[in-house]
């Protein structure tokens, strides 16, 4: 409940702070539509839809509207996927427009102390702090090995936690130990010349829970040859706290790595999570308002590229390529896809594997629902979303469901459990896949066996 | 939620409409309603006091009683994409959606019809029927989106319609809800029919004035067996308009003649990023289908004419995608030009197409003299063309411009032999100018129908007739 007091002053920083511009540029034409997936989900409901969603934006910001739970409703069921983004005419910044009004909602909100104390936790506590993630991941991973997990499962422990939550447990990749996680290292020198000297965007979680995937991407930038950097000090993109209301937050963030990476004489920032990289990609839009930071972030922004972009253009296609048999299908992620407009590219690469059967699934650019904490929020229209995923994933009869960013991934393996198709489909990282690959092709020529990872 | 009812719904009318379709279906929220208060129309909005979607034509029937009874306006609604604040519930009342009725009942390969609910998207009826080699070929801009509920009441026209013609010329037959809750049928599988007044042709094109349609029969032609895509560019808009009437003097009926100018096609490109010129002042995207032999003989023959009319360059499309694209970046254009300014005001002037040239030449005269952008784009190759300006609705002294304008551009084309609307229907946007084109006359014989069928106007009212004679383009609220 929003209290009468919390909506006018929630209604009057939406009009000191929504851009109008851009709310006046959505002309309503409604090409957006089809490509929204809540307002397909929910049975063409017009709230539901980037248009419906913009026209109360506007009418909060000229006051006919109060911004009362029906609003909030809306804007809070939005899986941020931008989808709509790519296909307005208009070229209307949807994304800027939710950002801005979900921030200001969460700032006057006063929420429930228990809400309260985990947003503290979660964005304050533990993503900023890699040492924290560390040991979080550590913990999941003493909890994974110790038997802990197992007798938990068993005694049907995990009916105290929600639903969302229970599901999700069981999907969590096998995470690093505390020990495989320390030791990083800075810079890398590339198998053979010098083609380009990129630097690396680690991440809090892709570097932690999701190492193995880091020292994949290490490897292909290696061999496709790069010089690596990673600076020590960059940390959380902050894309978390920009989506969840906590923008502020995300800006110091932004600093943080903006300064990180500076100093660094390199061609590319490359990232390998593509809601981390669409988030970087923003950095001069969320630091507009300061003058001090807004050409800095915008240097930096010039410099991210998604590992598959540049993978193709160093030609990593080309090089011997090789995986057993199996069908492919690819899971675009929402912000690689409709913010870095990246779509082709890692098919091109998924093609050039021998092995490989590709079949494009249906719709395969429409948000599976993960969404970054979505899945957890609202758990009933993300698994109504994910159920038409993996129906369209079915059809293409794929063994293998790649995809490019943490979250999408453990969409896809829930998706994968709660159709039980755990014995015969896998959902795995393109950069695992494409490592899997060069390894299989090198494993050939030294006639070993294939490795497949899980 | 919450006992919130509007003005025009009495407690007890609310009570009798939630038994009829659940509480589900029917919406009073302030959230609800707001996002049903405009179209694609700019500059419009006005609340309804509920949306309600039925699930059937009985619900449908229930719901017209019921409104008729305490004359509770209806205001039927596809997907809101028309130009002429057709779906702005200007007097209140109910906004009826269509979301639980869009199914494809049928697809008669036998005697090439589709039967289908009003809620079907455009695309996808011709999608399915495209899988089965048939082609349904109305194929307005917004296909994507729009529904056939709206192409119907508009009687839209799209892409193909200088050589297929419009909706109308699709629709067999009708099954409408009468607003005193009646239910007629109307024409049907037959291709010859003559029993009776055409009272299919009466609801084509009605804005939801006469009755809402609940099931529509519509003919289906086989798939044309090839189809051909080209480009012209000119550095003269008055060329490509010559060569439009040269086209159809030399007696070749082209599947698509589209226009687009300078400033269109930089914001498309803009948009699309297909590869459009967008150093030249005008393109012609031309398209012919049919067997092969004719239609290569046909693109060979245009594009000499083309060249003839000092075209700059004619190119065809390499392949099906890239025909797809220039299509798709044409279909765009009007959202696209949104792009250059906050407010978008369309207009949708049609002359004779052998006055083309001169039309073309008048706008942009019109436009210099009141010192605007005027962009026109359009189908061409039928004489409807669409002179737009991007313009911001906050500049007053702008807007008057802009409106006067519009007026001027309206009066030449019906000086040409015109209409002051081609396919975008009249709704509240034309109805200051309907009488300019029908006359007293004209105007007393269609109330006499809008009385005969809905004595107590609850069907969409404030549409097509107009309420003053004030002449307005650019209304406010
Ligand atoms: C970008 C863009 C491009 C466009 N291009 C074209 C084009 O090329 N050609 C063209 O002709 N138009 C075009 N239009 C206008 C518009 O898309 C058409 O008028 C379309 O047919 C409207 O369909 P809809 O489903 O959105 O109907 P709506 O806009 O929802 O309704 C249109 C009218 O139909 C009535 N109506 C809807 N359903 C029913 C029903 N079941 N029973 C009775 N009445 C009903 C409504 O009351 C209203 O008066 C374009 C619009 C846009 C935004
Ligand atoms: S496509 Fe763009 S302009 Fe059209 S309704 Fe959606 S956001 Fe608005
Ligand atoms: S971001 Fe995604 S879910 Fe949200 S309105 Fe756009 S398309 Fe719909």
């Amino acid at each position: 409940m929003t209290t009468k007091t919390e909506q006018a002053l929630i209604q009057k920083a939406f009009q000191e702070r929504m851009d109008e511009d851009e709310l006046l540029n959505c002309m309503r034409c409604g090409f957006c539509l089809p490509s929204c997936p809540t307002y397909i989900e929910s049975g063409q409901q017009e709230a539901q839809s980037p248009r419906g969603r913009i026209a109360l934006m506007k009418a909060v910001v000229d006051g006919l509207i109060e911004p009362d739970e029906d609003v909030e409703r809306t804007l809070s069921l939005c899986l941020g996927c931008r989808a709509c983004e790519s296909v307005c005419p208009s070229g209307v910044r949807y994304g800027h427009l939710l950002e801005e009004a979900r921030d200001i909602i969460a700032q006057h909100k006063k929420m429930p102390l228990p809400v309260r104390l985990i947003r503290k936790f979660v964005f304050a506590g533990l993503f900023p702090h890699q040492e924290r993630m560390r040991k979080a991941t550590a913990l999941l991973g003493w909890y994974q090995r110790s038997g802990l997990q197992t007798l938990v499962r068993k005694t049907g422990l995990l009916r105290l936690l929600p639903a969302s939550f229970r599901q999700m447990e069981r999907v969590l990749p096998d995470v690093p130990t505390a020990k495989e996680m320390k030791n990083r290292p800075h810079r890398l020198t590339p198998d053979g010349a010098v083609k380009k000297r990129v630097a690396f965007f680690a991440g809090c979680l892709m570097d932690t829970m999701f190492l193995a995937t880091n020292d994949a991407t290490l490897r292909l930038l290696q061999l496709a040859g790069c010089e690596v950097i990673i600076p020590p000090s960059q940390g959380c993109c902050g894309a978390l706290h920009g989506h969840g209301g906590e923008k502020e937050m995300a800006k110091e963030l932004a600093k943080r790595n903006i300064a990180a990476f500076e100093q660094l004489d390199v061609d590319y920032i490359v990232t390998n999570a593509g809601g981390c990289g669409a988030f970087l990609l923003e950095y001069d839009h969320l630091l507009k308002d300061d003058p001090q930071w807004r050409e800095r972030a915008a240097v930096f922004t010039a410099k991210i590229k998604d590992i598959s972009e540049v993978l193709v253009e160093l030609g990593f296609h080309q090089l011997p390529l090789r995986v057993a048999p199996q069908t492919v299908t690819y899971q675009d992620s929402c912000h690689l896809r409709n913010v870095m407009k990246t779509a082709t590219a890692p098919r091109r690469l998924l093609q050039a594997i021998e092995g490989v059967d590709f079949r494009e699934m249906q719709d395969a650019d429409r948000c599976c629902g993960s969404a970054g904490i979505y899945n957890l929020m609202e758990p009933e229209m993300s698994m109504q979303i994910l159920d038409h995923k993996m129906d369209m994933a079915k059809q293409t009869k794929a063994t293998t469901i790649v995809t490019a960013n943490p979250g999408c991934l453990l969409q896809m393996k829930l998706g994968i459990e709660r159709e039980g198709l755990a014995e015969n489909v896998r959902a795995v990282h393109i950069v695992d896949f494409l490592l899997e690959a060069a390894e299989g092709a090198q494993a050939e020529k030294e006639g070993t066996h294939l490795r497949q990872t899980s | 939620m919450g006992e919130r009812v509007g003005p025009l719904i009495p407690n007890e009318a609310k009570k009798r409409l939630i038994q009829v379709v659940g509480a589900e279906n029917y919406d009073d929220t302030k959230a609800g309603r707001l996002v049903y208060s405009y179209d694609a129309t700019p500059q419009f909005q006005s609340l309804p006091d509920a949306v309600i979607a039925p699930r059937n034509t009985k619900e449908v029937a229930e719901i017209a009683k019921i409104c008729n009874e305490y004359r509770i306006p209806i205001v039927p609604r596809g997907s809101g994409t028309n130009l002429c604040a057709g779906t702005c519930p200007v007097e209140g009342g109910i906004v009826l959606l269509f979301n639980h009725m869009n199914r494809i009942l049928e697809i008669d390969e036998e005697n090439l019809t589709a039967t289908v609910q009003p809620g079907v998207v455009t695309l996808d009826l011709a999608k399915a029927v495209e899988e089965k080699g048939l082609f349904y070929p109305p194929d307005p801009g917004s296909m994507k989106i729009s529904t056939i509920g709206g192409n119907i009441s508009e009687n839209s026209g799209g892409l193909r319609g200088l050589k297929y013609g419009v909706t109308r010329d699709y629709v067999l037959g009708l099954e409408v809800v009468l607003a005193n809750g009646d239910v007629v049928r109307t024409g049907g599988k037959l291709a010859k029919d003559v029993a009776g007044y055409d009272l299919t042709r009466l609801f084509v094109g009605s804005e939801g004035t006469l009755g809402i349609v609940t099931e529509a029969t519509l003919k289906l032609i086989p798939m044309p067996e090839t189809k051909q895509t080209m480009l012209a560019l000119y550095q003269d808009l008055e060329a490509a308009a010559r060569s439009v009437s040269k086209i159809i003097a030399n007696k070749i009926i082209p599947a698509t003649l589209e226009f687009l100018d300078q400033p269109t096609l930089e914001v498309v490109e803009d948009f699309a990023r297909i590869g459009l010129p967008t150093n030249v002042k005008a393109v012609l995207l031309i398209e012919q289908d049919g067997p092969k032999e004719v239609v290569e003989r046909d693109m060979k023959k245009m594009a000499d004419i083309c060249r003839a009319e000092q075209a700059v360059s004619v190119q065809l499309a390499g392949s099906e995608e890239e025909a797809e694209a220039l299509r798709t970046a044409r279909r765009a254009a009007l959202s696209a030009l949104a792009r250059l300014k906050p407010t978008t005001i369309l207009e949708d002037a049609t002359v004779p197409r052998s006055e083309i040239a001169k039309m073309v030449k008048a706008i942009n005269e019109i436009a210099e003299k009141y010192q605007l952008k005027i962009c026109t784009f359009g189908h061409a190759g039928d004489g409807n063309l669409h002179p737009t300006c991007p313009t911001d609705a906050r500049n007053r002294e702008e807007m008057e411009r802009v409106e006067r304008a519009f007026e001027e551009i309206f009066a030449k084309a019906i000086e040409l032999g015109g209409t002051i609307t081609g396919e975008h229907g009249v709704g509240v946007m034309k109805a200051p100018y309907l009488e300019w084109k029908l006359g007293p006359a004209g105007i007393a014989a269609m109330k006499a129908v809008k009385q005969a069928l809905d004595p107590n106007n609850i069907m969409n009212p404030g549409k097509v007739f107009a309420k003053s004679t004030r002449k307005r383009v650019v209304v406010t609220r």
